[in-house]
This record gives structure tokens, C-alpha cells and sequence, in this order.
């Protein structure tokens, strides 16, 4: 097989990839990709290792220009792409964050095992369903003013406690206690809070979804214990989602203003979608903190959608949510760009790290960790697809070493959407699953086939190749028995 | 640039979808990326004109405004439930745009909705004007 990303790429190990400065005149610094040399023949061909090098273009961007290997293409930056930018002389960009801003994952653990939740998962599925709105067009059950949204994307998950929506333990796990500081209201458009005010609460369409899961394989134990799961057939419940139209279009306005500020501030971009100004100029500032009201908005969204998983599982199991367990083991954002401080070549650096499809990986003992994690490190949570498996893993030193504290987030498309339409159908997804006993229960059969396990790379070779570098850990994996796809 | 062919067509990409929209000039290619982006969303032939909106955009420059024009079909679509299927664009220069757009409030019972669309994006975006004109626009499903 020819292999024209061979000319490109150093191999600098079996896992690690590097795209010199050399490749396209412009780049501030080298490229880095997680991968395994399959997966480099696919990365090529859908040409997300020109996007890495244009990423590495970037004003203050520091260290590598990182891609994670569930690296697909994506709009200015690639999915699974990490930059830290320098706060002081470097650029915010709200193509390396993505449309929909604070995309991310929560994982609730509970006291049930497969075989007692097996024969209830229909009818289980079916309550979440009803219970949880999704799929296009569908609008919430909340009904917030437009003073009250201003509220909830400055407070976040603590809005939705206060209201009665999950619990005060909820927030403590998950990532910036659910709510990213400077958000500020008026930086968001009033078509961003029409879009979001009748979404607030809905799972959406797309590759989001709720799951029911069960353990199925406990790689350490001990950190496993740490975060309550105790030994395989322990159920999981695993919702993934965003900050829908609220997200997509604060991006889109950014993408617009900032297209401006990229001629003001005169910075050359080999591509109009990597849109960006400096984080210390004010549209670099407002950006900032719309993207905040968004991630806010979108921490809001999975903690009133899991105060309707415990109940829906309250109800079909009649058990009480003492007994049934049921608390957050953790939630984790995949798509955000937040301050932090990163040392890189022995200094101390306060970045921007752009995380768009790659998650957190925080070592044990990090300030930023609740207490419950300081001796394990923080809990990462890659969701697979819906025939596969989901993993959990732990953030490593080597990842604060060479990735900013960042890992993938999930498997990666392999195919389009509209391929995998063309070749798979809906209702023999849904057979095909029953058989395995996986009950899905999907607003559409075609958007069904757009997201089954066919049309993305196998989540395992991914999380195998970032436990391997180190840059995460593996603590359990867990397979599927009921989803809920909008 | 053959203008025999198709209005607009389809292309997929392995994450997203985008289209390609024809005209004998920028007013038919406004038009006809609309309505590829909307036969994205559902089919166009169940879509009855019961109700127009009309559009007025600027933008710094052409590229910009093709942007803006999808970009606002998708923010009505998103709020007013809207799915518009036919587009007469009234004014057009570089920088600004009038439009009155045709559709029809979603039905679940009439309309079956295929895919979300987030937004149309400037990547890979291609205006092209060569006898007739043609634009290439990708969006984020």
C-alpha cells in the first residue's frame, strides 16, 4: 500500500507521530498525533493532518499541535484536536472549541446489577424515553423566561439543583463544578437565547444519546473501587450531550465577528473557519464569555436530564434512589476552551487550551480534582458507539507532560453519515442490536444507521493507543443493554 | 461550467455534509444552496408553501453572506419551526441581501425530519463564477 503520509509524518514511536514544522510554511510549531500507523492511512486520507499542521499556525500557540487518535476532520480544527495558546500574546478560537460548545459526557453509577435490569429494560428505556425529550425539533419541558435563561447560563448545574433537578453532590463531580466562571449574558445574541430557551433540557438529535450500560471488564480494580464500581454486572447509566442550538449559534455568531478581527488584528490563517482574535482583546474577551453561557447552559442540560433518569428508574424499578444508588461517578466536557496554567520546557505558562473532541485527563493529586478523586487522578469517560462499549479511564502525569492534561473522547467517524445511511438501515440496526440485547430506541431509523457501530473506528483501538502512551489509563469498560438516541 | 446540470447536489464528507449549489448567477445559487441545505433536513416534495418570511442580511463580503443567508434559514427553522422549500431573492450584491422565503411550519405528521443541521460553515467554502456560477458550501450536522 502506498503511504504518502510516510514523506510527512516522524514516527517517534509506535504511538506517536510527528508532523515537523517543515510541512507547511507557517506553522509556529511541530504537529503531534496519537495513532497507530492503520489508523494514519485514514487520518491522511481525509486529509486531518493538514488540519492538524494548519492549527499549529495559530498566534502563541505553544508545544505541539495535538491530535488525539479519534482525530477525524472537523471545521477549522480536526475532532480530537488540543492547542494551548498563551494567554498573553496568543489567540482564542471558536473553531478549535466547535459548534456545539461543551459537548460532553456524564456517568452516573448505580446499586443494580444486568440481570435484575434486563428484563425491565424495555419498559426502562421506554420511561426514559418519555421522560427525556430528544430528537430534532424537540423542545424541552422546562419553560424559562428569557431573564431566567440569563440565570442559567451564568449558574449552571447549581441552577438546576436549586430548582429541584439533581442533588448538591452532583455538581462536586463534575468538571468546574458545572458552571466555567465569566460567563457573561450579554455577550450572547438574542437569536443564541431563542435557540436555547425552548431546547433547555433535550438530549437532541445526532450522536447524542442516553445509555444503560453494564460493566463488563474492571482493568484496576482499586481505582475502579474508588469511583463506586464495585465488579462487573454493576449497571452504569451514560448520558452524552450538549448546549444544542444555544451552542451552535454562539459559534456561528463568533465565527462571524471574529472573521472580522482576524483582518483587524492582521493574523494569517490558512483557513477562514479557524476564525480567531487575541484572548486579551475584547472580541477575544466576549467571545470567551458567550462560549462560558453556552458551557454553562449545556451542564444545565445533562443535570436536569439526570434528575429524569432517577426518576424514570425510581418509577419502573420501584426501588427508592437510596437503594437503587444512582450518584454521579463524574462529567466531563469534550469541547471547550478553558484558562489553565501548563508547565511547558520547565516554565510555567497560563494557556487557553482548545480541547474540540478530546477531554481533560487530570493526574491524581491536581488542585482542580474534588477530594474523592486526589488519589486516583480524574475520571474520563469516552463514550463508544451504540453497538460497541464505553470506556472509563484515569488522567496521568504523562498526559499534563505532552498533552496539557488531554485525552480522546470517544471513537471517531469512519464513515459519513450519508454513507452510512446508504449502506445500513435503520430497522436492521434496531434487529441487529435486539439480537445482541442491546434495546435502542431511536426518533428516526435513519438517524439509527447514521451512528451505528460501522460508521466509526472501534473506540478500543483508540483508548488502547492513549493507555499505551500513557496519556490515560483504563479502569473498566462497559457494554450496552438499552439506548435512547434522539 | 455545464449549467445543465442540477441545481444544487449533494456531498458527503466523513463527518459532516455540504452541498453544491448552481445558477446562471448569485441569486439563483443563493436560492438553490437553500433549498439543497433544506432537502438535507427533510424532502422538499412534502413541504406545502403556507407561509413566506422575508430576509434582509448584510455581511463583509460574499462568502460571508452566503454564510449569514444559511445560516439565518437555519436559526428560523430552529425557533420558528420553518421549513422553507422555495427562495426568490429580491436583492444581491457582495455585502447585502433581501429575500422573501416560502415553507411551512414542521408537522410531525406531514414531515419527516432526516437531519439536524447546526450550521454552514466557511470550510472549504468555494464561490465560483466561470461562465455560470457555483458555490460549495459544508455544513455541521
Amino acid at each position: 500500500m502506498t503511504a504518502p503520509w510516510r514523506d510527512v509524518v516522524r514516527k517517534i514511536d509506535d504511538y506517536r507521530w510527528e508532523i515537523p514544522t517543515g510541512y507547511k510554511p507557517g506553522m509556529v510549531v511541530p504537529g503531534l498525533i496519537f495513532a497507530n500507523e492503520d489508523m494514519l492511512h485514514h487520518i491522511w486520507e481525509e486529509q486531518a493532518i493538514q488540519q492538524v499542521a494548519n492549527v499549529a499556525f495559530l498566534p502563541g500557540i505553544i508545544g505541539h499541535s495535538l491530535a488525539m487518535p479519534d482525530i477525524h476532520w472537523g471545521y477549522g480544527f480536526p475532532i480530537g484536536g488540543v492547542a494551548g495558546i498563551r494567554v498573553d500574546d496568543g489567540v482564542v478560537s471558536p473553531g478549535g472549541v466547535g459548534f456545539d460548545i461543551n459537548c460532553g459526557v456524564r456517568l452516573l453509577r448505580t446499586n443494580l446489577t444486568g440481570e435484575e435490569v434486563k428484563p425491565l429494560i424495555e419498559k426502562l428505556i421506554n420511561e426514559l424515553y418519555d421522560n427525556v425529550p430528544s430528537g430534532l425539533g424537540s423542545t424541552g419541558k422546562l419553560r424559562v423566561s428569557q431573564g431566567e435563561l440569563d440565570t442559567v447560563v451564568v449558574k449552571g448545574s447549581r441552577w438546576a439543583v436549586e430548582k429541584g433537578y439533581g442533588e448538591a453532590e452532583d455538581i462536586a463531580v463534575t468538571e468546574e463544578s458545572g458552571a466555567i466562571e465569566g460567563a457573561n449574558p450579554d455577550k450572547v445574541s438574542a437569536k443564541a437565547k431563542k435557540r436555547g430557551i425552548p431546547q433547555l433540557g433535550t438530549l437532541g438529535s445526532g450522536n447524542h444519546f442516553l445509555e444503560v450500560e453494564v460493566v463488563d471488564k474492571i482493568y484496576d480494580h482499586d481505582t475502579a473501587r474508588a469511583m463506586g464500581i464495585n465488579s462487573t454486572g454493576q449497571v452504569l447509566v451514560l448520558i452524552h450531550t450538549g448546549s444544542r442550538g444555544f451552542g451552535h449559534q454562539v459559534c456561528s455568531d463568533y465565527v462571524a465577528l471574529l472573521g472580522d478581527a482576524v483582518k483587524r488584528y492582521g493574523i494569517n490563517l490558512p483557513d477562514r473557519q479557524l476564525a480567531c482574535a487575541p484572548i486579551k482583546s475584547a472580541e477575544g474577551q466576549d467571545y470567551l464569555a458567550a462560549m462560558a453561557c453556552a458551557a454553562n447552559y449545556a451542564w444545565t442540560n445533562r443535570q436536569c436530564i439526570t434528575h429524569w433518569v432517577r426518576e424514570s428508574f425510581i418509577k419502573v424499578l420501584g426501588k427508592s434512589r437510596r437503594q437503587l444508588g444512582l450518584e454521579q461517578i463524574y462529567d466531563v466536557t469534550h469541547n471547550i476552551a478553558k484558562i489553565e496554567q501548563h508547565r511547558v520546557n520547565g516554565q510555567e505558562y497560563t494557556l487557553c487550551v482548545h480541547r474540540k473532541g478530546a477531554t481533560r485527563a487530570l493526574p491524581a493529586g491536581h488542585p482542580a480534582l474534588p477530594p474523592v478523586y486526589q488519589d486516583i487522578g480524574q475520571p474520563i469517560l469516552i463514550p463508544g458507539d451504540m453497538g460497541r462499549c464505553s470506556y472509563i479511564a484515569v488522567g496521568t502525569e504523562t498526559a499534563m507532560k505532552e498533552t496539557f492534561g488531554s485525552t480522546c473522547h470517544g471513537a471517531g467517524r469512519l464513515q459519513s453519515r450519508a454513507a452510512a445511511k446508504r449502506s445500513l438501515r435503520g430497522i436492521d440496526i434496531a434487529r441487529s442490536l435486539a439480537a445482541r440485547g442491546i434495546t435502542v430506541k431511536a426518533g428516526s431509523m435513519a438517524s439509527l444507521a447514521e451512528e451505528a457501530s460501522e460508521a466509526y473506528k472501534d473506540v478500543s483501538d483508540v483508548v488502547d493507543i492513549t493507555h499505551n502512551a500513557g496519556i490515560s489509563l483504563k479502569v473498566a469498560r462497559a457494554v450496552p443493554i438499552g439506548v435512547i438516541k434522539g | 461550467m455545464a449549467m445543465s446540470r442540477r441545481d444544487f447536489e449533494i456531498l458527503n464528507h466523513t463527518a459532516d455534509v455540504g452541498i453544491i449549489a448552481r445558477g446562471t448567477d448569485m441569486k439563483e445559487v443563493f436560492a438553490n444552496a437553500a433549498r439543497g441545505m433544506f432537502s438535507i433536513i427533510t424532502r422538499l416534495d412534502d413541504i406545502a408553501e403556507s407561509l413566506h418570511t422575508d430576509i434582509g442580511l448584510t455581511a463583509p463580503d460574499e462568502e460571508g453572506l452566503l454564510v449569514a443567508w444559511l445560516n439565518e434559514l437555519i436559526y428560523l427553522f430552529d425557533t420558528e419551526n420553518i421549513i422553507f422549500k422555495r427562495f426568490v431573492i429580491t436583492e444581491l450584491d457582495s455585502t447585502h441581501l433581501k429575500a422573501r422565503a416560502y415553507g411551512d411550519r414542521v408537522d410531525s405528521t406531514k414531515h419527516r425530519l432526516k437531519i439536524g443541521i447546526k450550521a454552514a460553515t466557511y470550510h472549504m467554502l468555494k464561490i465560483e463564477k466561470n461562465g455560470g456560477c457555483q458555490a460549495q458550501v459544508l455544513f455541521d450536522i
